[in-house]
């Protein structure tokens, strides 16, 4: 299980250099995401799609509300 | 939606994977800035004033009456040492017992607004109910500011005929 965090530490993994993805569909991310997130929608994330992030670095997921 | 899209990394071979599963409407809730098409609405945090007068719990009625006085609300709101906000010292209350401390004359639990919220969607209830003023705070209850009705129309018309 992914570990689960709040938003002091969300903001220190940042400053470390992670990754943030958004999981929500795409029209809700262009309608407004956290800066600097880039979109990988739930449904659309597989082996191929997984290829465009950085193994090398902490990867940040978050979506609307956890649910 | 998060808890899935972390797991699913997982399997993927991913191991240091987070999952900030309080979400964008966490970060929208703190007024924390965002990108994207929506990002620039009006919003109750562009509007946030700081000259509503504040009292400590043990603090008396007489000594917050001065402050409110010189406010432009008619009313303090009673904050705790981290500024959660805890209650509200209205007409009566101020005009009441002098010696009275705030805690124990202050309405509980005021209504409150998160900053992130649009203005549009915060003039309706403003206008139907005839709020002049919402109190704007943190999740936790800590409080941000205070947004007032005019300031918002006037932004909200400003908006509307961007020339004017």
């Amino acid at each position: 299980m992914a570990t689960r965090i709040d938003l002091k530490r969300l903001q220190e993994l940042l400053a470390d250099g992670a990754q943030l993805i958004e999981v929500l569909p795409r029209a809700e991310y262009a309608e407004e995401h956290l800066p600097g997130a880039v979109s990988l929608p739930l449904k659309e994330l597989d082996a191929t799609t997984a290829t465009t992030l950085d193994r090398t670095r902490p990867v940040v997921v978050y979506c609307w509300d956890g649910l | 939606m998060s808890p899935r899209a972390a797991c699913r990394l997982q399997t993927l071979g991913f191991t240091r994977v987070y999952d900030y599963v309080l979400g964008k409407a966490d970060w929208l809730a703190y007024g924390l800035p965002t990108e994207g098409e929506q990002a620039n609405v009006p919003r109750a945090k562009d509007l946030l004033r700081q000259d509503v007068a504040t009292a400590r719990v043990d603090e008396r009625v007489s000594a917050v009456r001065q402050r409110v006085a010189r406010s432009p609300y008619g009313f303090a709101l009673v904050l705790a040492q981290d500024r959660t906000l805890l209650g509200r010292l209205g007409k009566a209350a101020l005009e009441g017992n002098p010696d009275a401390a705030a805690q124990q004359v202050m309405e509980p639990g005021p209504s409150t607004v998160r900053p992130d919220r649009q203005l549009a969607d915060l003039l309706e209830p403003m206008r139907t109910h005839n709020l002049q003023a919402m109190v704007v705070t943190t999740p936790q209850g800590r409080l941000l500011g205070v947004l007032r009705r005019d300031d918002a129309e006037r932004r909200l018309a400003q908006a509307a005929s961007p020339d004017r």
